[in-house]
């Protein structure tokens, strides 16, 4: 079913069908920015394909390539015949292909989240708003140059430098997922995490978060030099009383 | 309870104690909770909250949708960016005293969520008594954090403390190495 709709596609639009595939079963077809919704348009209504179902419309971001930065890709499932398709284009940073919201209601939420996740506009959407993070977000968090660990609080954090409790959990006390014991990796005593998670989690952090690094790495140094401070106090005090 | 003492008179009894300590000792027998419930750590909430763990053996088993009338917070589940604002004004509705419990992994430390959509840890926006480990924790350690907070409720004793894992009580009986009624 799907392949014949691709044979449709390319009787209708010829050469404007940029590309096509069957790959995995997965029937796909590539046109131009400009095209986008004549072609979705024309997937949904034309009698033979009645691809009625909206399933999701998501976008890849390629921060590599040169020509444009990202795919858009729209998936389709018809309800009469049962096929499956899924439409792409390129689409440009800054571009904006035109809304989908008229033919399918679902698109609405849909590309609203393109523009939160990937900062992709489109052209009459009725309602361009972010849907999921919050107004007061900068930046477009899926998008591959978004830094990893970057948070953006609504609320300020708390100052809990005074608060004595071990940045969460560590493996110890039944958290193999958690986040890095910071003290005895600097101590050098970091055995708590596997290899994976440690890479995942530790190294980069340790590059990215270095001014915590330091301030945890003064506190130790001065909790240890207290310490040495109090195992010496002791010994002067026994060796007084060996002399007396 | 803290100290009590027996004064007979002539058969006539009574009990004396501190009133700070009969205050507390009443405090932690009546912990009206707020569930502040956004995630999987839910289902195990529901679990403790039902009969057969029958947490009305600790006074705690009345729940109030209202911050205004409720004693104990309990943050179940992962507490995004978003809703930091919503969950720091629930706590400042909550009248004195209040406390504070941070149930499951992501509430006390974020968990594995660590991007740009997840506080790491609720302790970043409103202090957190008690934190309880587990992903999600079984009842059994969210009644020994009841426990731990009923013990730092009667010794008045506001330091963050994390649920041990498998606590079997009689092994361990100071568990917070003071205030132990």
């Amino acid at each position: 079913m799907s392949q014949a709709v691709l044979d449709r596609l390319s009787t209708q639009f010829g050469e404007r069908v940029l590309e096509t595939s069957d790959a995995f079963g997965d029937h796909e077809a590539r046109v131009a920015v400009e095209d986008w919704v004549e072609v979705a348009r024309f997937i949904k209504d034309a009698a033979e394909l009645q691809m009625d179902h909206f399933i999701d419309l998501t976008a890849i971001d390629y921060p590599e390539r040169k020509s444009a930065r990202f795919d858009l890709t729209l998936t389709m499932r018809s309800s009469v015949n049962g096929g499956r398709i899924r439409l792409r284009t390129y689409v440009k940073d800054g571009e904006e292909p035109g809304t989908l919201s008229g033919l399918w209601a679902g698109a609405n939420w849909a590309e609203r989240e393109v523009w939160d996740m990937f900062g992709i506009r489109f052209k009459d959407h009725p309602d361009m708003r972010r849907i999921l993070l919050y107004e007061e977000f900068v930046g477009h968090p899926l998008r591959k140059d978004y830094p990893i660990d970057k948070a953006q609080p609504l609320v300020p954090y708390r100052e809990v430098s005074e608060i004595e409790k071990l940045a969460p959990f560590g493996i110890e006390e039944g958290q193999p997922f958690a986040r890095i014991d910071w003290e005895s990796r600097l101590a050098g005593r970091d055995q708590q995490v596997s290899p994976a998670i440690g890479v995942q989690q530790g190294q980069r952090r340790a590059l990215s978060d270095s001014e915590a690094a330091e301030q945890i790495q003064a506190r130790i140094e001065a909790r240890m030099a207290a310490e040495a401070e109090a195992e010496k106090a002791p010994d002067a005090a026994s060796e007084e009383d060996s002399e007396a | 309870m803290g100290e009590l003492k027996v004064i007979n008179a002539g058969g006539e009894v009574a009990v004396t104690t501190r009133l700070s300590d009969l205050l507390q000792w009443a405090r932690k027998w009546s912990l009206f909770q707020y569930p502040f419930v956004t995630a999987c750590c839910g289902m195990e909430f529901m679990a403790t909250a039902a009969p057969r763990y029958d947490i009305a053996r600790f006074g705690a088993e009345a729940p109030r949708f209202s911050p205004r009338q409720s004693d104990v917070l309990w943050v179940v589940g992962t507490i995004s960016q978003r809703q930091g604002p919503a969950i720091r004004r629930i706590w400042e509705q909550m009248a004195d005293p209040k406390w504070v419990v941070a149930f499951g992994t992501c509430a006390s430390c974020g968990g594995f969520y660590d991007n740009y959509t997840t506080i790491p840890g609720v302790d970043k926006v409103i202090p957190v008594d008690v934190y309880i480990p587990g992903c999600p924790p079984r009842p059994e350690a969210v009644l020994d954090a009841l426990m731990l907070l009923q013990d730092k409720i009667q010794a008045n004793d506001r330091k963050p403390i994390v649920v041990p894992p498998h606590l079997v009580p009689e092994r361990a009986p100071g568990r917070t190495g003071k205030g132990k009624s």
